[in-house]
């Protein structure tokens, strides 16, 4: 994959609650957990450094009191973090006055919330429009935008409901569209999934991949639900007490958790939703191959075909390059589990 | 099960053997010289040199005062016009009537048209019919004067609520400074309102309104606040990220957001508007209340029990209005162009009988002839129970009072005040330690001070002897209404009536039953107090998780266990704040018991305001206030105790 440049850089972000959070940063000190306790303070996030590279889907996993939720806050700036820098395009978000602060977020920010943070007086049509209006722009127009990304989350004919009338995935439709009128160039969605039922959840992810197949947002996405985490990263960083553990994708993340905190998330995740092709390629194009598939492509995406075929599958890179093969037996490895480590 | 008292018990089973035989044998105590302080006296002088001299370099207090009143006579002057007296020019013999006020017919529809905006059509048919009844029962006049006051008090207090609300909750410190004194202003009872008003602006309607909106004004400012404040944090952070201003965050996303309950606020100005303008009527604000005060200062049962219904319908009507507007919801789009056309069409409607009355009296004031008066009817009813159960009714008064009133009275009056100073502080330091106790002495020593110790015992002794009785009667129907569907409703439908009333109109049929005199005061106290500590009860019991409940069951309790060890013990800290509710109700209707002849502070402050010694007024007002504010944190730290025994509350908030 061709490296993207880096659209939000975060380094060495705190956030301290607590008495005199500055002075136990003083100097550039780097307390520890312990320490941090020990002086009646709280660590919610603690010396976190992130990069999200333009394009991808960044998720922040952990479970809850991990300080993910207030991660994202700190890097949209809706909580003021107590050290640190963060980069949106470059420029330091934490030195932007509040003029400058709200027009990046009138243009370039667009947020879903865990329970959708509709405004109740206002019907999907308003709602839609809502930040288009604040921005000053006419009824018409902002009409006409936002009757497009209600089209594009599928709720069309509902434009006239309120919010009370709608179901829950239907409400989060609205939060997405939402979010989405002023074309953001960053995306956060914070656990966004997590209040709707399972199988809601399910349908909601796939038309959040849809959707993100057709609009390329940077994105920052916020979920507790490993599941779900690694079936939509690019890449995920793991969190906890307010640090962050491990940065990686789904993929090295199943077959080399840095730590045992991450090794218990990922000891029952089936190998064949993660590991992709490339990894188990044998070098060398196959004799009278079945065909070919790319090898970012996960194996339980393609194990169905694979294993029925007679033949091995040749596996390509981006640019079309054979970089090897896979044989049948090497999918059934990876399906029960056998191979693939390391 | 074999109960194992506690220290706490124990001590407090001690101390109460003391104050009996204190009670007994070393009777009341004399407060010395040396600790009375003339704090009336020094009121007293202050507001005269407040309104005679003050002066804030370019105009004098006495201007400012001016001001307010000018600022508030224009547009109730302008209400008055439209509602009573219409635009007349030239006075008496020579007067004009240039425009007519609305019709009586106009203002009806106007109210039904705003039931059914606000609901349906029901609504709309009950509230014009409420307003029919005013005037066909012959009070249109009145009404529509204390109408026209509530018109002017009900959207200054609304406005007057929303800004400090509003100030509040954006500057918490704003709000640490005002909430001590909201505290003391719902708990000063209203008739120590009226006794500086008095004073600062004089006899009249303008001084009633200011009293009113005074006394309304600060639940909006606590509603307002609170409901800005619980606004989720995620629509909070919505209207950042979405790029609001700070202005459009609170006019775009956290008022709107907030409205529901914002409007809970307005119906609770509305009422409390309603409850003192009635009040307001000792310092002259006319209509319906000085009917019904100038009716019980004459006896005259007939007028007074006619105006009192009225009260009762317009209470009502607006009630149920206000109530509608709060939960109205938006209605699907595009009905704005049919709400427009009926607007126009009632609009039409009003002015067409309003000008029309020019040419036939009958459509712009109810003609006399058709009104009907219910008065004799009224008296012959009390007369005839008067003639035929006196003996019953003096009988039961006579045996509550011989044998739990006047012993009550005597065991309270005959206690040493040093000793019960000293068992306040021992509560408040059993309950919330220092900070606590410090609060119930230096309120204690306030009231001991001024030399009002022995009304205030006074005081306790008719509040707390209906507040025990409120109890008594309370719980029990709270038990039924949690018990039944049905029960429940129709408890709820009665209770809703009670708390609807204002309070004056309780007196009307005690005094006609009772006459003058603590018993009277007693039931009337009881009937306004009643309706928290059956509601209170009613939720808590309710409220008790269902699983416990069901958990119970399966263990092989009754139902009668199920409520005696379950239930109960779980709704407890409900039930000691419908108490405490009880008893902030009962110290407000007692101050206005002093109609009724009680020797208490209420009659201290009642006795001021005749006389308009703003001093007196305001110490004796403050005293009822210490007495319900110790009462207040008592109780409510006793709830919170219990709440974390039963663990509901986390031990370190």
């Amino acid at each position: 994959m061709h490296q993207q440049p880096v659209k939000l850089g975060c380094h060495n972000v705190w956030k301290l609650y607590g008495p005199h959070p500055e002075r136990l940063l003083a100097g550039g000190a780097a307390p520890d957990l312990d320490a941090i306790r020990a002086s009646g303070h709280v660590g919610a996030v603690r010396n976190v450094s992130i990069d999200v590279r333009q394009g991808e889907i960044f998720v922040i996993m952990g479970l809850s009191g991990s300080g993910k939720s207030t991660l994202v806050r700190c890097l949209s700036r809706l909580v003021e973090p107590t050290a640190g820098e963060i980069l949106f395009n470059g420029k330091d978000l934490l030195q932007a006055r509040p003029k400058e602060l709200i027009d990046i977020r009138r243009h370039k920010m667009g947020m879903v919330f865990q329970h959708f943070a509709l405004l109740p007086h206002l019907n999907v049509l308003q709602n839609v429009a809502f930040p288009l209006q604040v921005q000053g722009i006419g009824r018409a127009a902002r009409e006409a935008r936002a009757e497009e990304v209600i089209a594009l989350v599928g709720l069309e004919g509902r434009e006239a409901y309120f919010p009370r009338q709608l179901s829950g995935g239907q409400q989060q439709r609205v939060g997405i569209a939402r979010s989405l009128v002023v074309e953001p160039e960053l995306w956060f969605l914070d656990e966004p999934f997590s209040a709707l039922d399972p199988l809601i959840r399910r349908e909601m992810q796939d038309e959040f991949l849809r959707v993100q197949q057709l609009l390329h947002k940077t994105i920052v996405f916020i979920t507790h639900d490993f599941d779900e985490a690694i079936r939509i990263a690019d890449r995920i960083a793991i969190m906890k007490d307010g640090e962050v553990i491990q940065v990686a994708t789904p993929e090295e993340l199943v077959l080399n958790p840095a730590a045992d905190y991450v090794a218990e998330f990922t000891r029952y995740v089936s190998r064949a939703k993660v590991v992709t092709l490339g990894r188990i390629a044998v070098p060398g194009a196959a004799e009278g191959a079945a065909g070919t598939l790319p090898e970012t492509v996960r194996v339980e995406a393609v194990a169905n075909e694979v294993e029925a075929a007679a033949a091995p599958f040749n596996v390509i890179d981006e640019d079309g390059v054979v970089i090897g093969h896979v044989t049948r037996q090497a999918v059934i490895d990876v399906l029960v589990g056998r191979g693939g480590r390391g | 099960m074999t109960w194992q008292p506690s220290r706490a018990v124990w001590m407090w089973l001690v101390l109460l053997a003391v104050t009996l035989a204190l009670a007994r044998w070393a009777g009341p105590m004399a407060v010395p010289g040396w600790m009375q302080i003339d704090m009336a006296g020094a009121v007293s002088r202050f507001m005269d040199w407040l309104v005679n001299t003050a002066s804030f370099g370019l105009f004098t207090f006495k201007d400012l005062t001016r001001a307010i009143a000018q600022a508030i006579e224009w547009p109730y002057q302008a209400v008055r016009m439209a509602l009573v007296e219409g635009w007349v020019e030239g006075r008496r013999s020579e007067a004009r009537t240039i425009l007519p006020p609305i019709s009586w017919i106009g203002i009806i529809a106007i109210v039904t048209a705003m039931g059914v905006y606000a609901r349906n059509w029901r609504l709309g048919l009950f509230v014009g019919a409420c307003f029919l009844y005013l005037a066909v029962f012959g009070q249109w006049e009145s009404a529509m004067v204390t109408l026209a006051s509530i018109l002017i008090a009900v959207p200054i207090g609304i406005a007057g609520g929303l800004v400090l609300g509003i100030a509040g909750a954006v500057w918490p410190a704003f709000d640490r400074v005002q909430t001590p004194f909201l505290d003391l202003m719902q708990t000063v009872p209203t008739f120590a309102y009226l006794v500086p008003i008095l004073f600062l602006f004089g006899f009249g309607p303008v001084s009633a309104l200011i009293a009113t909106v005074v006394y309304a004004m600060p639940p909006m400012v606590r509603i307002t606040t609170m409901a800005l404040k619980s606004v989720p944090s995620e629509i909070r952070d919505f209207g950042v990220m979405a790029g609001c201003t700070p202005r459009q965050r609170l006019t775009r996303v956290l008022l709107p957001t907030a409205l529901p309950d914002l409007m809970v606020g307005v119906n609770q100005v509305i009422m409390l508007s309603l409850n003192m303008v009635i009040i307001a009527s000792m310092i002259g604000a006319g209509g319906l209340g000085f009917d019904v005060l100038n009716s019980l200062r004459r006896l005259d049962i007939g007028r007074g029990i006619e105006a009192g219904l009225a009260i009762v319908a317009l209470a009502i009507a607006l009630d149920r209005l206000s109530q509608a507007f709060a939960t109205r919801r938006p209605g699907a789009a595009g009905d704005g162009a049919r709400h427009m056309r009926w607007w126009v069409v009632l609009a039409a409607f009003v002015a067409a009988t309003t000008l029309l009355g020019y040419v036939v009296p009958a459509l712009q004031s109810y003609p006399e002839a058709w009104t009907v008066t219910t008065r004799s009817l009224w008296s012959d009813l009390v007369k005839w129970i008067n003639i035929n159960y006196y003996d019953q009714l003096e009988a039961v008064k006579n045996v509550l009072l011989l044998n739990l009133l006047l012993p009550f009275k005597r065991f309270l009056l005959a206690l040493p005040w040093p000793w019960v100073l000293a068992l306040i502080t021992l509560a408040g330091w059993q309950l919330g330690r220092g900070r606590l106790a410090a609060l119930c002495l230096a309120l204690g020593l306030f009231i001991v001070v001024n030399g009002l110790w022995e009304p205030a015992m006074t005081t306790l002794y008719l509040c707390g002897i209906s507040v025990m009785i409120a109890a008594l009667i309370g719980l029990p129907l709270g038990v039924l209404a949690a018990s039944s569907e049905r029960a429940g409703r129709i408890i709820g439908t009665g209770i809703d009536l009670l708390q609807t009333l204002p309070s004056f109109v309780y007196l009307i049929p005690v005094v006609m039953l009772f006459r003058v005199g603590d018993f009277s005061a007693m039931i009337a106290i009881v009937l306004y107090a009643l309706a928290p500590a059956i509601r209170y009860a009613a939720h808590g019991l309710r409220s008790v998780p269902e699983e416990i409940v069901e958990a119970g069951a399966v263990c092989g309790c009754t139902r009668w266990q199920i409520l005696t060890r379950i239930r109960l013990p779980m709704a407890l800290p409900e039930i000691m704040l419908g108490l405490n509710q009880t008893i902030m109700l009962a110290l407000s209707m007692l101050v206005i018991t002093a109609l009724v002849g009680t020797r208490d502070l209420g009659q201290e402050v009642y006795i001021a305001l005749t006389r308009a010694d703003t001093g007196q007024g305001i110490v004796a007002g403050v005293s009822i206030a210490a007495i319900a504010i110790i009462a207040d944190r008592l109780i409510a730290a006793g709830a919170r105790r219990t709440r974390r025994k039963l663990g509901l509350e986390p031990a370190h908030p």
